[in-house]
């Protein structure tokens, strides 16, 4: 299985060409990865925030951002622009280190966790071998963040948000790390490329989504309910917090929080589509493909045809789930705190152990079907 | 000294500063609040260290338990009962500083003795399992360390049953600290300000 384009390979083989050892070829590597991700989050985001205002313009008939670009695309550049130069405030009784430490505790795991997201059989950062647990574990450091910030504000609603939202991600996080393990437990390894391999025997009729119904809409629903996306905004429900964690906050600061929020939907939906739809395999196996067109797996064009179809399907699937999220967002109305727990703790949790206990079944059942 | 080994150098120094610092100031800091965030940063930092000793799965779940469930805990009833209140100087202060100082010491001593005692090095470099790890672990949890890992989620949930007692004071009909019979209305709080002024 082991095809695809190894650019970290060549590249190094290009600078020892000029005779630098393979250590120094490394370290010059090391950054460009890092940064092609970190561009990629950022523009995402833009790519983002011009959705939602379109795609809410639409749901609510009004036309949206229009004047800034053709169509208005640049209007979410105006928008960091405007937060870059705004003033930074720090309000007089609040904690001024803990105030500022918060948003940069929120946002770092969320950009740490695109280590695992891969695009392509070689292209991702690191092919580390805890993988999607990785994510688990970073995206359970954000609630301190939120909490430090929700409690360095000094404000009753920045601390009211802050505990509903420590509260939030530790109650989801449980059936969304039993959802995951259900496909961990399919695939025998926790690696998301791995995870994906395991997918990609027979086009769109081997994903995930076939064999773990439940736990696609159980991860889905978990996610966003981490993302803090309505339904399910409680920690910043506007009419009843203000802006919870986030109403002390200005200028760049806020742009943290802003970006840290949005970087995690586009996170979470490429996670989904890398759990259950796929990652960046086509429909139709790229082997058939070949076959039709009478070329070797192995040669040139394939191999860039392979890896730039990932991307695309890649990409492609994360921005159709991203579409959802933000037209749920516009068209349901918020769940009370009361109904949020209930759904968590009551629904979701036995629902994903009974997913997790009926995978473990079959894959003893049918080892063929569900991994052995 | 080749890169690599620099680096693993200058991260093991950067790491182990982070948890002596932020250790003392477990201890030492007056606010609670800037305990609680800095016992966060130690356990992160005991994270990186088992990462730099190759144990990433140990890592991961150091950071998912410690950092994301305990110290989150301990944060958020921090801030559920933020009350500043003057402390009752404690009368016989000074003995029990005595007594706590060679308690400390006993244990500082029985540690050392075990550092200097045990052979830390590896026979061989192929001992070391890095990627493997998580599988091996998964095989001893299931295989010779069953029952301990069994009797430690018996503890867990021993403890959940009894802080559910604790919080749900209706379940019982008399209190169990003072022997009255509880009031089985819901407790009307005098309103207070969530945060006390910093002055």
């Amino acid at each position: 299985m082991e095809y695809g384009l190894d650019l970290e390979y060549s590249f190094n083989e290009f600078l020892q060409g000029f005779g630098l050892s393979s250590e120094i070829a490394h370290i010059i590597w090391l950054p460009l990865p890092m940064l092609l991700v970190l561009v990629a989050a950022v523009v995402g985001v833009l790519v983002t925030v011009w959705l939602e205002r379109k795609i809410s313009a639409a749901a609510q008939q009004r036309i949206g951002p229009e004047y800034a670009g053709a169509l208005g695309v640049l209007q979410p550049i105006a928008d960091g622009l405007k937060l870059l130069v705004k003033e930074d405030i720090i309000p007089a009784k609040a904690d001024g280190i803990l105030f500022t430490a918060g948003p940069i505790l929120v946002l770092v795991p969320v950009i740490l966790s695109w280590l695992i997201v891969p695009f392509g059989q070689n292209l991702l950062i690191s092919n580390v071998g805890i993988g999607i647990f990785l994510w688990i574990a970073l995206s359970s450091i954000q609630p301190i963040g939120l909490l430090m910030s929700g409690y360095a504000s000094n404000n009753k609603y920045s601390l009211l948000g802050g505990l509903r939202a420590a509260a939030q991600s530790i109650s989801y996080e449980i059936p969304l790390a039993l959802s995951v393990l259900a496909i961990v437990l399919m695939t025998n390894s926790l690696s998301t490329i791995d995870i994906v391999n395991q997918q990609s025997g027979a086009g769109i009729l081997s994903w995930n989504i076939w064999r773990q119904p439940v736990g696609f809409i159980v991860f889905w629903i978990c996610a966003l309910a981490e993302c803090e996306r309505l339904p399910f905004d409680l920690p910043e429900a506007e009419e009843e917090l203000v802006a919870g964690y986030q109403t002390e906050y200005a200028g760049m600061k806020f742009a943290l929080f802003y970006l840290g929020s949005y970087i995690n939907l586009i996170l979470s939906a490429l996670l989904v589509s890398i759990l259950y739809l796929g990652g960046w395999g086509f429909p139709i196996p790229v082997e058939l493909i070949a076959k039709f067109l009478n070329l070797p797996i192995n040669a040139p064009f394939i191999q860039v045809f392979t890896a730039s179809i990932g991307i695309v399907m890649t990409v492609l699937k994360a921005y159709l789930l991203v579409f959802i999220a933000i037209l749920l967002r516009w068209t349901t109305p918020r769940v009370r705190i009361d109904q949020l727990l209930d759904l968590g703790w009551k629904f979701l949790l036995p629902i994903s152990l009974a997913n997790l206990l009926i995978t473990a079944g079959l894959k003893l059942a049918f080892p063929q079907f569900f991994g052995g | 000294m080749s890169i690599a080994i620099t680096t693993q150098f200058i991260c093991f120094t950067v790491l182990s500063l982070v948890v002596i610092i932020g250790a003392l100031g477990v201890v030492l800091l007056e606010s609670i609040v800037y305990s609680a965030f800095l016992l966060g940063g130690v356990f992160m930092s005991v994270a990186g260290l088992y990462l730099l000793l190759n144990a990433s799965f140990v890592a991961a779940a150091q950071v998912l338990v410690y950092v994301g469930a305990v110290n989150v805990l301990i944060i958020f009833a921090i801030m559920l009962v933020n009350k500043k209140e003057d402390l009752k100087p404690i009368s016989d202060i000074k003995s029990r500083r005595v007594i706590s100082t060679s308690i400390c010491l006993t244990l500082l001593s029985l540690l050392i003795r075990v550092d200097l005692t045990n052979v830390w090095s590896l026979s061989s470099p192929q001992n070391s399992i890095g990627e493997e790890s998580t599988i091996r672990i998964g095989e001893h949890l299931f295989s010779d360390y069953l029952l301990p890992f069994e009797v430690a989620s018996v503890l867990l949930l021993m403890a959940m049953i009894g802080a559910i007692v604790l919080a749900r004071r209706d379940v019982m009909s008399k209190d169990i600290s003072t022997g009255l019979p509880v009031d089985q209305e819901l407790i009307e709080k005098s309103s207070e300000p969530l945060l006390t002024n910093k002055n």
